[in-house]
């Protein structure tokens, strides 16, 4: 044992599987433990872009300070994408009558140049949808041009009257670290307002528990049925045999959803999907099971075990299991795996667990599907709940092919 | 060798119209065909025939570890009862076996002592105190010319092919069964130790009184070690005789040709009768 | 005496093992085989004799590797060709090489005609199919073999069939030398005899020039080769003509090997079978002395701090072993 664990850990497929794993299993174990937070409790709007957040009325409470910086010019330089500018000249040579040698290069005098030059008429050929674009730069830009200050006035209680609060001249600024209340959302938040890497780091770890439940059920199963049905033979295997076939016939995904399906929404939390997905997908490690056990019932040493006059559990527990025990374990493996990635299947359906407490991987797809977050662009809602997936199919495939290597002798290099 | 009369003594174990077959309808295979044997007493016999002759499946009818189709094998003058596994326990204490491949024979998550260990328990000695037991099983290394202080807490593959046989017989030594059935219990290991292997079961015939079957495809080893030879073709015996009769005046065409296919070194091997 | 067809000299070979140790499988064997001759060389499992039969191809790839020695073939050294010239120049046409299960290596889905095209276009692209048909046809019927194999699929054949068909593929160039590994310790007696047969029709009718026969059963090489040798952790330990080595055996080693012999022949009873006890030494760290001396009978201290160099004895005879020619004979009482 000690010296199979050993070998694992020299073959680098392996290494680099586990490395990952616990990776995952860190920030799934180590994040909920340090946020004592609820990790479905609302904390924004929805779909906010990954970033900091800090309170402007601090901000402008906060000590200021006068930088000499050209302030204009850097707006421009970062809002005024070079798309823009094409379509902007294209627009003031079409139909501004301008030559495009007349055009000025430099930012600033350029958008002076185009507000003076634009003008909000009806022009055919122009879309509508670009007409609005058009209209919508230029009200930006205006605005970016403006250097007036700005006054902060509260209004007297008795009089009704503004009374000048505080001034904020044009270029003034604030040090980030004078601004007392801030919060940062790693990987933004998810449609319904949520911490979305709090929440992925719980929905991993819950993920991972289903997983873990559904392979051990899977693989209990599969192994009872493969060991008496190969051992046995005869009319216990033939029964087995068919009720195995029968399963495999009948896709376990079809027959995932039907069960989900017909289970009151209510009453279908991640223990019970995790134990529907467990009893539907063993008809693997049965008949793998099944196979190893037939080759190994006729080998010498079972038969040598039963001239010893041992029970037949005994033979079972002793000279089966051990030799099928290196098999067994990679195929747990799989069904963890393949359990995850069945849940996020059944969620994205609207079938996985039905809960306000916990969030699973498939669950934030699905949230994320629902509120349409890859049509407006929001990637942060979608794309580290794939990627986590991904890792952690990937790696606990990585793992399984690597301890392949180093139980079959002949896959050795 | 000695060949003792051996009319006098009774079978211990016979078998009537033993029949095997595999499988049913068109798949059906005979691999056993209404086969009758006697094997007396102190004897060594011999079933030699070439693969797919049916003498393993014979040889697993004999050790019930499979059943038989049809017919009837007696133990001891009385028809065999193994329907509970009890009384297979107790048939097995009369009846025992070495087998062929000593690699695959053992399993090879237990340890050397567990081997030995099963035996004396096997033998009623489960409550022996620990010192009579590690004296039974030092008794059974040195038997094999092994030493039990350098197999304990050792695995069965640390060992040589030919060690490995010597602790089957070390085994064997312990249970101390009426019968020992060896299926070809030297074809894997080198000709050197088969001759070890050979003078030590014959050490324990003479020890403990008991009857070996030896299966065998090898017809000169056959020769050299057993009285009676079977000869065995395709699920039937062509050819049952004392080895001399046998091997030196066969009778049966196939016996004829077996024989003569076998390279010799005295006399000429004649490759134009092929 | 003849052309010598293959000459070997002092050649060593290693394996590396998994855990990167070396283990010295050949350890400087010399031989020569004249036209026409075959010979044996027998040992116990591990001797190296497989490695051996491996090595003389010249055609090295991991685990196996080259350390010193040279290998002439009819002339020709090729010891320090890489293994793609052995491959395109060697095999097939100079040497010829059947490893054990050689007939598990065809390829289930091709007919046999296919193979032999193979292996003539492999040295000649130009020859027509007809051509190949007609000269495999010739060259089956005076092995023995039914033409009508050549269309059928190896599934088709039975096992003795199968590895005489293999035979008859590898030597379809007619190679100088072949090396044939156990070729037929997998199948039984009858079919056993019927290669023997074809192997000894190739080298009468002159398909091969030369021979060398690797097999652990004794009777088999006494009846199928002219000369033999008889290896021992990676050296030779003495070699002679068939009847010298079974009847006038030198070396203890040897002696006891040929006391261990099994035929079912008169007297056959009447003999004690001599058992070696022990085991091999280790090739990875082979001992400085006489590699047998732990288990030798004879053995004396010397034996077992200095290693003997072979004794050339005259007539192809030579052993390795400290004792003379009159001592051993008196130690096993012959005249």
């Amino acid at each position: 044992m000690k010296n199979t664990i050993n070998q694992a850990f020299h073959s680098p497929k392996f290494v680099f599987g586990f490395v990952i794993f616990a990776i995952m299993l860190c920030l799934a174990i180590l994040v909920p433990a340090f946020s004592k937070a609820d990790p479905l409790a609302m904390q924004a709007a929805a779909c906010y872009r990954p970033g900091t957040y800090f309170s402007i009325a601090d901000a402008i409470e906060a000590k200021k300070y006068n930088l000499k910086m050209d302030i204009k010019s850097h707006r421009f330089d970062k809002t005024l994408t070079q798309e823009d500018k094409d379509s902007m000249v294209e627009w003031l040579v079409k139909f501004g009558n301008v030559e495009e040698s007349e055009i000025p290069a430099d930012a600033e005098e350029f958008v002076v140049f185009w507000i003076n030059n634009y003008k909000d008429i009806k022009i055919k050929g122009l879309t509508n949808a670009k007409k609005q674009y058009y209209r919508k730069l230029t009200a930006k830009l205006s605005a970016m041009l403006k250097t007036s200050d700005i006054v902060i006035a509260g209004e007297d209680p008795d009089t009704g009257e503004l009374i000048e609060e505080n001034k904020i001249e044009f270029n003034s600024f604030t040090n980030v670290n004078d601004v007392t209340v801030r919060k940062t959302f790693l990987l933004g938040t998810d449609n319904f307002g949520r911490d979305e890497f709090i929440e992925l780091c719980h929905a991993v770890g819950t993920s991972l528990k289903m997983g873990l439940l559904a392979g051990t059920i899977a693989t209990i199963i599969g192994l009872i049925l493969g060991l008496l049905s190969g051992y046995l033979g005869g009319i216990v295997d033939d029964i087995i045999v068919f009720i195995t076939n029968l399963f495999t016939v009948i896709p376990s995904f079809v027959l995932i959803i039907l069960i989900s399906f017909s289970v009151d929404q209510s009453a279908r939390g991640v223990l019970l999907v995790g134990i529907i997905i467990g009893a539907t997908s063993w008809t693997w490690t049965t008949r793998s099971v099944r196979s190893q056990v037939i080759s190994l019932r006729n080998r010498d040493h079972v038969n040598m075990s039963k001239l010893s006059g041992h029970s037949l559990i005994r033979i079972v527990f002793e000279d089966i299991l051990p030799y099928i025990a290196s098999y067994v374990v990679m195929a747990f493996i799989l069904q963890i795996s393949s359990a995850i990635l069945a849940e996020a299947q059944l969620s994205m359906l609207g079938l996985g667990p039905a809960t306000t407490k916990v969030a699973t991987l498939g669950l934030m797809m699905n949230w994320a599907m629902s509120a349409q977050t890859p049509l407006a662009g929001q990637w942060w809602a979608f794309l580290p709940v794939i990627v986590s997936i991904a890792l952690v199919a990937f790696s606990l495939n990585l793992m399984n092919t690597g301890l392949d290597q180093v139980f079959n002798p002949q896959l050795r290099d | 060798m000695v060949v003792t009369n051996t009319t006098e003594r009774k079978p211990c174990l016979s078998g009537r119209g033993v029949t095997k077959v595999f499988g049913f309808g068109n798949q059906k295979t005979v691999a056993v065909d209404h086969v009758d044997f006697d094997f007396r007493e102190g004897d060594i016999i011999s079933i030699v025939g070439e693969s797919g002759s049916g003498k393993t499946t014979i040889s697993k009818m004999i050790l019930g570890l499979i059943g038989v189709t049809e017919g009837e094998i007696f133990f001891q003058g009385q028809p065999r009862d193994i329907k509970t596994h009890r009384k297979k326990q107790e048939y097995w204490k009369g009846i025992q076996a070495i087998f062929q491949d000593p690699f695959a024979t053992y399993n090879m998550f237990k340890k050397i002592d567990e081997v030995l260990l099963d035996c004396i328990n096997m033998r009623g000695g489960k409550n022996l105190p620990k010192e009579e037991k590690e004296r039974l099983m030092t008794e059974a290394c040195s038997f094999v010319n092994l030493k039990y202080a350098e197999l304990t807490n050792k695995y069965p593959f640390e060992l040589s092919g030919g060690q490995m046989q010597r602790l089957m017989i070390a085994r064997i030594f312990l249970l101390k069964p009426k019968i020992l059935l060896a299926d070809e219990p030297t074809s894997m290991i080198d000709a050197c130790s088969r001759a070890t292997i050979l003078d030590m079961l014959l050490k324990l015939r003479d020890e403990i009184n008991m009857t070996i079957v030896f299966i065998t495809h090898d017809i000169g080893l056959a020769y050299y070690v057993s009285d009676t030879i079977y000869i065995m073709e395709h699920g039937k015996f062509v050819e049952v005789g004392k080895a001399d009769d046998v091997i030196l005046n066969p009778q049966a065409p196939y016996t004829k040709r077996l024989i003569s296919d076998v390279p010799k070194i005295h006399e000429e091997w004649d490759l134009s009768t092929v | 005496m003849g052309k010598i067809m293959l000459d070997v000299k002092d050649l060593k070979t290693k394996y590396v093992t998994r855990f990167k140790e070396d283990v010295y499988a050949v350890d400087g064997v010399s031989l020569q085989i004249e036209e026409g001759k075959s010979l044996g060389i027998a040992g116990e499992s591990g001797c190296g004799k497989s490695t051996l039969a491996l090595s003389l191809m010249g055609y090295y790839f991991a685990p196996l590797h080259y350390m010193s020695g040279s290998i002439e073939v009819d002339g020709r050294n090729i010891s320090n060709m890489t293994p793609d010239q052995v491959r395109k120049s060697i095999l097939g046409t100079e040497i010829a090489y059947i490893p054990q299960a050689a007939m598990n290596a065809l390829n289930p889905t091709q007919k046999i005609i296919r193979f032999l095209e193979d292996v003539i276009h492999a040295h000649d692209p130009k020859v027509s199919k007809k051509d190949i048909y007609d000269m495999a046809k010739e060259r089956f019927e005076i092995l023995g073999l039914p033409e009508s194999v050549l269309q059928k699929h190896a599934v088709e054949l039975s096992g003795g069939m199968k590895q005489r068909t293999v035979i008859a593929i590898s030597t379809i160039l007619s190679p100088k030398v072949l090396i044939a590994d156990e070729p037929s310790s997998a199948l039984d007696v009858t079919s056993q005899k019927m290669v023997i047969k074809m192997m000894r029709d190739l080298m009468e009718k002159g398909f091969i020039k030369s021979m060398i026969f690797i097999t652990h059963e004794l009777p088999l090489l006494y009846n199928v080769t002219d000369d033999i040798m008889v290896m021992y952790a990676g050296q030779i330990v003495e070699k002679g003509t068939a009847k010298e080595m079974v009847f006038d055996s030198l070396h203890p080693y040897t002696y006891g090997l040929m006391g261990s012999i099994i035929v079912p022949e008169a007297g056959t009873r009447d003999v004690k079978l001599t058992a070696i006890p022990g085991t091999p030494p280790n090739l990875k760290r082979p001992p400085a002395g006489c590699r047998f001396a732990d288990r030798c009978k004879y053995a004396t201290p010397e034996c077992k701090a200095f290693a003997p160099a072979m004794k050339d004895i005259g007539g192809g005879r030579a052993y390795r072993c400290s004792m003379s020619l009159e001592q051993l004979k008196e130690v096993y009482g012959r005249d």
